[in-house]
């Protein structure tokens, strides 16, 4: 080593030292800018209504262990009934977006026959309607089914409308060998035995993927049961419905956010991995 | 999408045998029995889509053709009669005021992507080095996105409220006299961008990340001999090697923009001028039961997104970028 490159090294050692200094000064502002509207809705759900309309958002509550805004919003926020309308909607909806979506896919890498381009065309081109404003006609065809106020309206929205996931069963098969179902085949096993004993438990992975995402999209949805299912509460709409009767009841209405976050933050907390995992590989499709 | 699925003849070879002159259990077979197996046989990948297809259809594309139709009439929603009116749907969605220029308010959402997709760019380019509490950062940043939108609205409900946590920590900086952050039309929109911005920031940053892990790190240590700084690397190896996936959020935030819906939904119902066009659509559909404007408001919208996409495509079409 020579003498110039040795100062060039501490000139470089410095400039690294506050380029450190730099990235993680703007990585704890991005954190606390995350962090600080989640907190103070904690601060504020812990609070009783008097203590609430005495202190400032930033102040902590006296005691951490006052659940009774908690309470209170379970209770007469008919949080319970939307926790279980939403469990029975995504249970439902997820088996069918399974079934309905492996044996499109299944059907559609392993055949060749007629119209397949025209099918393939058609889920391209119907994942690209903004389902919010179609939802004026969508209306009509759920009213004309007689479903409208039915958690049923609800399944087969979801069912019917993921092409996201009938495309990532696709790519997967396209990564299983066509040679295992010849080989069952030759061993006398039809299609749908093919599909239900080799193919199936073979599209775990990609399955686990979709159950993710489309688990987490249900559970987020707010605007189906919202016009669909107006009498009964899912967890986006009994929480919405917090408006008008908790009003400037803060307290309540935070207990009650809360309530609806936390089940996503454990979902999170277990699935890291698999949720990053399945987000890069359903949006660069 | 590349199709690899085995041609009919490959995949079909050992049915075609078993369907021959004898059944696999070598029983004689009678002609019907086989014209029977041979026409399950070409309905059997139909069979599989079936299910698939039928749903989108009666889901995606017959509410689509029927759009279409209400357009150009003056149905209300609930009458036997629907009365075609022709082009006038179409004539009040462009010159009615009220409908047409709310697709300005789409331009306070397009510029925050902007904003959003800068701060995802800069973090994601900052997580790909080494990094101490790598992943508790990128949890932290990513999480928003999945939070249920309701609970956001409330949350920033609450952080906006006059006396509120904004409020209090912008008096930590002197600024005493802060506006009405929700109720100043003049502000509402820009709050709602910001809102925007927090809920999504994580989904792009995410990507970006995904992306920049996934180029060749020779690439880097190359550029790290050559003398190349931070800076340099940036610009030469990372932007153009995720160029695709800026390209296509960019892309997803045009469509984004133009049909946010659920925060200003929830947060202000529309009030305050900020009513976007997919609020402005649902209402007039079903609130004012004007199905027919609405249903041509919602065509508008429809062509729009295709033609953006359309766009997309031309722009950047599916190949892969290859640095080396």
């Amino acid at each position: 080593m020579t003498l110039t490159t040795g100062s060039r090294t501490a000139a470089i050692r410095a400039r690294k030292a506050s380029a450190s200094t730099a990235k993680y000064l703007s990585l704890l502002i991005a954190s606390a800018v995350t962090v600080l509207p989640l907190a103070t809705v904690l601060f504020a759900s812990f609070k009783s209504t008097q203590e609430y309309g005495a202190t400032g958002p930033l102040t902590p509550p006296s005691n951490w262990l006052n659940f009774e805004n908690f309470a209170i919003a379970f209770d007469r926020g008919g949080m319970l009934e939307g926790f279980f309308n939403t469990a029975v909607v995504l249970a439902v909806s997820l088996a069918g977006t399974i079934l309905i979506g492996t044996l499109a896919a299944y059907g559609l890498d392993r055949f060749e026959f007629r119209g397949k381009r025209l099918v393939f065309g058609l889920f391209l081109v119907a994942a690209l309607v903004p389902s919010v404003t179609s939802q004026v006609a969508t209306f009509q065809v759920i009213n004309g089914l007689g479903l409208y106020d039915t958690k049923a309206a609800l399944i087969l929205l979801f069912m019917g409308t993921d092409i996201i996931a009938i495309y990532l069963f696709v790519q997967f098969m396209q990564a299983i060998p066509a040679s295992l179902d010849e080989a069952a085949m030759i061993d006398g096993a039809n299609r749908w035995t093919i599909y239900w004993r080799i193919v199936l438990p073979l599209l775990k992975p990609a399955i686990a993927t979709v159950v993710i995402i489309k688990g987490i999209a249900i559970y987020n949805e707010f605007y189906a049961p919202f016009l669909y299912l107006p009498s009964e509460g899912m967890i986006s709409t009994s929480l919405f419905r917090f408006k008008g009767p908790f009003g400037a009841h803060w307290e309540v209405i935070s207990a009650g956010t809360l309530i609806v976050i936390i089940p996503t933050l454990i979902a999170f907390l277990l699935l890291q991995r698999w949720i990053y995992k399945g987000l890069t590989s359903g949006a660069v499709k | 999408m590349a199709n690899t699925a085995p041609g009919p003849s490959m995949a079909d070879a050992p049915a075609d045998r078993s369907d021959g002159r004898s059944t696999p259990e070598g029983r004689p077979a009678r002609p019907s029995g086989v014209t029977d197996r041979r026409l399950l046989r070409r309905l059997t990948p139909y069979l599989f889509v079936a299910v698939a297809v039928g749903l989108m259809l009666l889901l995606t594309y017959w509410p689509a053709v029927n759009l279409l139709y209400y357009s150009f009439t003056d149905w209300d929603g609930l009458d036997q009669t629907k009365n075609f009116v022709g082009l006038d749907n179409y004539v009040q969605v462009f010159t009615d005021p009220r409908i047409f220029s709310v697709f300005a308010v789409s331009l306070y959402y397009f510029g925050a992507s902007f904003i959003q997709m800068g701060i995802a760019l800069y973090f994601a380019t900052l997580l790909s080095y080494s990094t101490r509490f790598r992943n508790l950062f990128r949890g932290i940043l990513f999480f928003p996105y999945l939070i249920n939108g309701v609970a956001i609205g409330f949350v920033f409900l609450y952080l906006f409220q006059p006396g509120g946590t904004l409020d209090t920590v912008l008096s930590w900086f002197g600024l005493s006299e802060p506006p009405h952050w929700i109720g100043d039309p003049d502000i509402a929109n820009w709050s709602l961008a910001g809102t925007s911005v927090w809920r999504y920031t994580g989904l792009n940053f995410v990507l970006f990340l995904g992306a920049i892990q996934s180029l060749p790190s020779e690439l880097y240590e190359a550029s790290e001999l050559d003398g190349a700084n931070r800076w340099q690397q940036f610009w030469a190896i990372v932007f153009p090697g995720i160029r695709r996936v800026i390209g296509l959020s960019f892309i997803l935030a045009i469509a984004g923009s133009l049909s946010v819906f659920e925060i200003p939904f929830i947060m202000t119902g529309g009030a305050n001028g900020t009513s976007t066009f997919v609020i402005q659509t649902i209402q007039t559909a079903f609130n004012f039961r004007q199905v027919g404007t609405a249903s041509a408001m919602a065509i508008v919208l429809l062509v729009i997104v295709l033609l953006v996409t359309w766009i997309q495509r031309r722009l950047f079409p599916d190949e892969k970028v290859d640095l080396t």
